[in-house]
């Protein structure tokens, strides 16, 4: 990972960071296998420059955006929450632009209602998508709603403290959506299209009365196997240090996106 | 059959016992060692907990294969089943205690919604509980005071074994390699039951010699 510039912006967590050791050892990416360290022990192989994004689907200007082009984006350094669907969370400090400015550039039609995404598949570099055993389909495929996707959290991610994406954590390019589950922060993206209607997300094809499309953070809602009411800070505590803390609804963002869900129920749509 | 292994003399059978105990309890204090120095990378309580549970299954699966081992080998490891067994409950125990203390803080509310709603948590609590009795007559008195009730009672291991690789199974968002690894040793174990005694019957009568049948063998706790 090399060093990467970014200013810093008003949107930053006020509390301890997850250590970069932590944030980088610990990860969920199945491309390169389902432990948790595989990601870091699995992915020097990859390789991920050159890279290109095909941006298309219900847009004015379809165009694919090479990685130097995407590095160009002002980028600003985020400090966010990152909530998983395993009841694990930590913090960390992002680097990346707004989704929506790389979206106005391809001027996205009336139509479009919603925005997929879509992973590199590269078995002979993720040794997770090669060999007898599979655990999902590939490509991964993950999808916003578009004012999710427009919404000025929702962020493309080029690095972390302060240095390109590693690439267990989905270099060189991954969506940051702070207020949903991780698995919807799809990583190493190669493609992202306009839809109008709601795409195919992987976890929600595997298991649709676990992982619901929105996957936003809710204390209130229960994975079927097990609670989602707490969570435990990963890097924090050790054994002893009470380390288990109450999820907030929204992953603690609810003041900046709970309006996007005015009138719906969270309990069916979670 | 002739054993394909030296035989352990006689002397070195008791200490021999203690050693797996000793070895058993390693991977526990080990990881316990560096969770509570803080060395255990990423979720260290996860982690600790996970280790506990694995062990657990390998070694009921371990309890489980003296028996097969012994008919297809000629290994009597029968002196080890106890100890085996034992490891085995006191790595539930752990695992247990691992999760009502460290994982959920005493939370009592949180651990009882677990165990209500949560089929994997449910089905591990439930062989957690059948364990228990096992442990308490995994001795020499309750053997001779239980008699044959005692095997009866300790069938309840299979079923143990089988709720336990069930629980790992269910415990995970995707059915893997490790999974399926346990599920198909514990059914071949609980296979091997039923296919026993003809399969000893019919190599006894291939053979031609004269051997004890199974049934007049004494269990050895």
């Amino acid at each position: 990972a090399a060093a990467l510039e970014a200013v810093s912006s008003s949107y930053k967590v006020d509390e301890a960071l997850t250590p970069e050791e932590d944030v980088t050892s610990y990860n969920n990416f199945y491309e390169f296998g389902t432990g948790k360290a595989d990601p870091a022990a699995r992915s020097g192989g990859f390789k991920p420059t050159p890279w290109t994004v095909k941006v298309d689907g219900l847009v004015g200007k379809p165009r694919e955006f090479g990685l130097q082009e995407l590095l160009r984006f002002p980028l600003e350094e985020r400090v966010y929450r990152m909530r998983c669907v395993e009841a694990w969370s930590m913090v960390i400090p992002w680097i990346g632009f707004p989704l929506a400015s790389l979206l106005d550039k391809v001027e996205p039609l009336g139509s479009a209602k919603y925005v997929a995404f879509e992973t590199v598949v590269r078995p002979e570099e993720m040794p997770g998508q090669s060999g007898l055993f599979q655990p999902l389909p590939w490509p991964y495929r993950e999808g916003l709603r578009l004012d999710e996707a427009r919404h000025p959290l929702t962020i493309l991610a080029v690095g972390l403290y302060g240095k390109t994406l590693p690439n267990q954590n989905g270099a060189p390019i991954r969506l940051v959506v702070p207020w949903k589950y991780g698995f919807k922060g799809i990583k190493s993206i190669v493609r992202i299209s306009l839809t109008e209607t709601t795409p195919p997300c992987t976890w929600n094809l595997a298991a649709p009365n676990e992982y619901g499309f929105y996957a936003n953070v809710n204390p209130a809602v229960d994975h079927p196997r097990w609670s989602q009411a707490t969570e435990n800070r990963i890097g924090e505590g050790g054994f002893f240090g009470s380390n288990r803390r109450d999820t907030l609804p929204f992953n603690g963002y609810a003041d900046e996106v709970a309006s996007l869900y005015t009138g719906m129920d969270l309990t069916v749509h979670f | 059959m002739a054993s394909f292994l030296p035989a352990l003399p006689k002397r070195l059978h008791g200490p021999s016992v203690w050693a797996l105990y000793a070895i058993g309890f390693v991977p526990a204090a080990s990881a316990f060692y560096l969770g509570a120095t803080g060395q255990l990378p990423g979720n260290a309580v996860k982690e600790f907990e996970h280790l506990l549970g694995l062990w657990a299954l390998r070694f009921l699966v371990a309890t489980l294969a003296i028996t097969p081992v012994r008919d297809l080998f000629g290994l009597n490891w029968l002196r080890y089943r106890r100890a085996l067994g034992l490891l085995a409950f006191y790595y539930v125990l752990m695992h247990f205690l691992a999760y009502m203390l460290l994982d959920q803080m005493l939370r009592f509310p949180s651990i009882v919604a677990d165990i209500a709603r949560r089929p994997f948590i449910t089905i591990g609590m439930a062989a957690f509980l059948l364990l228990i009795p096992l442990a308490l007559t995994s001795n020499n008195w309750s053997i001779r005071k239980l008699g044959q009730r005692w095997n009866k009672l300790h069938r309840l291991v299979y079923l143990i074994a089988a709720a336990g690789a069930l629980h790992f199974a269910m415990s995970v968002k995707v059915v893997g390699p490790e999974q399926m690894l346990y599920i198909a040793l514990v059914a071949l174990l609980l296979a091997w039951r039923p296919i026993r005694t003809p399969f000893l019957r019919w190599r006894r009568q291939r053979s031609g010699v004269a051997r004890p049948s199974p049934a007049t063998e004494k269990a050895a706790g």
